[in-house]
């Protein structure tokens, strides 16, 4: 909890408290009650009517805290039990989560990188739906530790445990290693959609690249709305989990069946227009140590490749650009290289002007906004937030003062998280005229979540021996084999810009 | 030409990687700092609670992991018990018109005049608050609301500590599980710590 409802508690605690020690200074009022307890023979009525003086003795001090009749003495020797305390699930248990997603993500990188096998890589990502998704129920996930590191950075009150710090950097040192080799077969949330891909459609790149965007916006959003204690926005939205649980709201049922549904065309929905922690798999696997390669051995352009992903993940070989174009390129760049700043500026401006409506996210922002502008709504009595906080009795005052923090809060913070969407919007711009060279189909590293898909539809055989004298790569005999013939060198007509 | 190229793509690959792993590993060090080894769990103040009611409906699970706990150091076993029975009850007996909680999961045993035990059947308890605000408002107060963690799933963010209006639900370290009210005395040194 924040500083803020940490205060709370702490006024709310210490009244009772204090009522507590008046109370049990007072022995007049301890022996009272057992004198009123103590009394064996007490008709229904006289009960009652105790029950009445009783009320009417403590209504005026609002105490329901405390110990009106004291423990009697039984004299048929009757045992009081305890109250059952179920232990919760053993601290080990979380390590072991924690091993079992390092072991994952260990074979899911062998698969990929080794035996490149995408068969093992299929039942790895079965075994992490079931582990993971069903038994684990889906929580807690690398995807929503983001909002727990965030929390743990912003508020001091807060201490995060060691497996959720785990599960939060242990994928993202895998990606840095191997690939995107967490969300192949260790993402829960990955491998259901990745599962239910049957007929993936193309999406042009326009489209593609405005929707990858808005990952940027959820993990900003859910960064700011984590680190100023309102809310976990990822977990409340997570579509899947309530198939894992087998019941949550029915909005979100639908909204994760929807995902599904929508996931047979569109491959893998979530992951490539919503997931925030896809943006920081997707840096680190930009500068990947290792990757998965679409051949084993020398790419024979046969195209099937780009034709099995259903992602677009893969880019097709580009041409040499003529001088002209690699000037103008060149200007394009540096023009938006120089306005990567006002990107921010105006990202950052934007987004403060919104800081007021983000904030109502906090239930403390909300709460006080509703009170000044409704104060009928006191006399409701069917409101339970209001009525809470009227018995409560904490000041109107108080309540605004923190609101206005909070409030102060969200205006810094979406200051940077403005700028921060300002800067990704710059950059995505700015590499619209970044030119890279590519020989080969070769998988996008950011993009890719080495699925393995293209390596199964590969037909290029490794070659047995590495020195490549004379040792052309021979294709699959299979009829896709045999049409790609191994002199396709010469790009295909419009092939790389097709797409 | 080529070979310089490629050698300044790896050199940027290179510093980039470990950019990356110092920004990871920072943020994991920073983090480290602050974490309890424990770990944590979910639970409901006792002294905070407000018993409004949405612990019943607003729980992920179909039956909440929140139920009724009785702390029977501070029952007073009464006859006509707060939490049992409707107010305004003609007869203080086990019949069903008589009972405040809605799925009948409180069991009333005789123990000695005047004195009754109250047990709560946990598995028909669906945590709706009733008993606790009776007995809190005509009794001790020994009733209470509590998490059940054999139940309870642990969610990163607890549904209803994010709805509760007297924000009494925190994350409690997992070796102390539970906030059971104590009796009258013992109360003060057993009370719950902010473990900060």
């Amino acid at each position: 909890m924040n500083n803020e409802s940490q205060n709370i508690n702490k006024n709310t605690v210490t009244k009772p408290e204090v009522l507590h020690r008046k109370l049990n200074g007072n022995t007049e009022w301890k022996s009272y009650f057992s004198s009123l307890c103590g009394c064996s023979v007490f008709s229904v009525v006289k009960f009652k009517i105790t029950f009445f003086i009783l009320f009417l003795l403590i209504s005026f001090s609002s105490f329901s805290q405390q110990q009106r009749f004291p423990k009697p003495e039984f004299e048929t020797g009757y045992t009081q039990p305890t109250p059952t305390t179920p232990e919760p699930r053993a601290l080990a248990w979380e390590y072991i989560d924690v091993s079992v997603l390092v072991l994952v993500m260990s074979l899911a990188a062998w698969f990929a990188l080794k035996r490149r096998s995408r068969k093992g890589l299929l039942w790895l990502s079965v075994f992490s739906l079931v582990y993971f998704g069903f038994i684990r129920e889906g929580c807690v996930c690398s995807i929503g530790s983001i909002q727990n590191i965030a929390l743990t950075l912003f508020d001091p009150a807060y201490a995060i445990s060691i497996p959720i710090i785990l599960f939060f950097v242990m994928p993202l040192i895998f990606t840095l290693f191997f690939g995107r080799v967490f969300c192949a077969s260790a993402c829960p949330l990955g491998v259901i959609q990745d599962l239910v891909i049957i007929k993936p459609v193309s999406l042009p790149v326009w489209l593609r690249k405005s929707l990858g965007l808005i990952p940027y916006i959820y993990l900003g959003l859910a960064v700011l709305l984590a680190a100023t204690g309102s809310e976990f926005i990822i977990c409340r939205y997570d579509p899947f989990v309530g198939i894992f649980r087998m019941g949550a709201e029915f909005t979100m049922i639908i909204l994760g069946i929807a995902f599904l549904l929508l996931g047979m065309f569109v491959a893998r929905p979530y992951c490539r227009f919503l997931c925030p922690y896809g943006v920081l798999l997707g840096w680190m696997s930009k500068f990947s140590a290792k990757h998965l390669s679409i051949t084993p051995a020398e790419c024979i352009q046969c195209k099937l490749c780009e034709n099995s992903c259903p992602f677009d993940a893969i880019d097709a070989p580009t041409e040499t650009l003529k001088t002209d174009e690699k000037k103008l390129n060149k200007k394009r760049f540096s023009i938006f290289l120089l306005l990567i700043p006002v990107w921010i500026f105006l990202g950052g401006f934007a987004m403060s002007k919104a800081h007021s409506f983000l904030s109502k996210a906090h239930p403390d922002v909300y709460l006080a906004e509703l009170l000044i502008q409704h104060p009928e709504l006191k006399e409701d009595p069917d409101n339970i937030d209001i009525q809470t906080f009227l018995s409560s009795g904490k000041t109107m005052e108080h309540l605004v003062t923190e609101a206005k923090e909070i409030k102060q809060k969200y205006y810094t913070g979406s200051w940077i998280l403005g700028s921060f969407l300002g800067l990704a919007i710059g950059i995505l711009l700015m590499n619209q005229y970044v030119f890279r060279r590519r020989k080969d189909y070769t998988p996008n590293k950011v993009d890719c979540y080495s699925c393995g898909r293209c390596m199964d539809y590969c037909p290029v055989k490794p070659t047995p021996n590495p020195s490549r004298e004379g040792n052309e790569p021979t294709p699959n005999p299979s009829e896709e084999g045999n049409k790609a013939t191994p002199n396709l060198r010469q790009p295909e007509e419009g092939g790389p810009l097709q797409k | 030409m080529g070979k310089k190229q490629y050698n300044r793509r790896e050199f940027i690959n290179r510093s980039m990687q470990v950019t990356a792993a110092v920004a990871v590993g920072g943020l994991a060090t920073l983090a480290i700092t602050k974490s309890k080894a424990g770990g944590t769990v979910w639970q409901i103040d006792p002294f905070e609670c407000t018993q409004c009611g949405r612990c019943a409906t607003d729980c992920v699970l179909p039956v909440s992991a929140v139920k009724c706990v009785h702390a029977y150091d501070l029952c007073g076993y009464c006859d006509l018990c707060g939490g049992y029975f409707k107010p305004g009850v003609k007869d203080l007996d086990t019949g069903a018109e008589n009972q405040l909680c809605p799925t009948a999961a409180i069991e009333r045993r005789f123990i000695e005049e005047p004195y009754f035990e109250y047990i709560i059947n946990k598995d028909l308890c669906i945590g709706c608050a009733k008993c606790v605000a009776g007995c809190s408002s005509f009794g001790n107060g020994s009733l209470i609301l509590q998490i059940r963690h054999d139940l309870c799933v642990n969610c990163n963010e607890c549904t209803i500590a994010r709805v509760c209006p007297s924000n009494a639900i925190h994350r409690v370290p997992a070796n102390k599980p539970y906030i059971i009210k104590g009796d009258f005395v013992a109360d003060e040194n057993s009370r719950w710590e902010n473990p900060t």
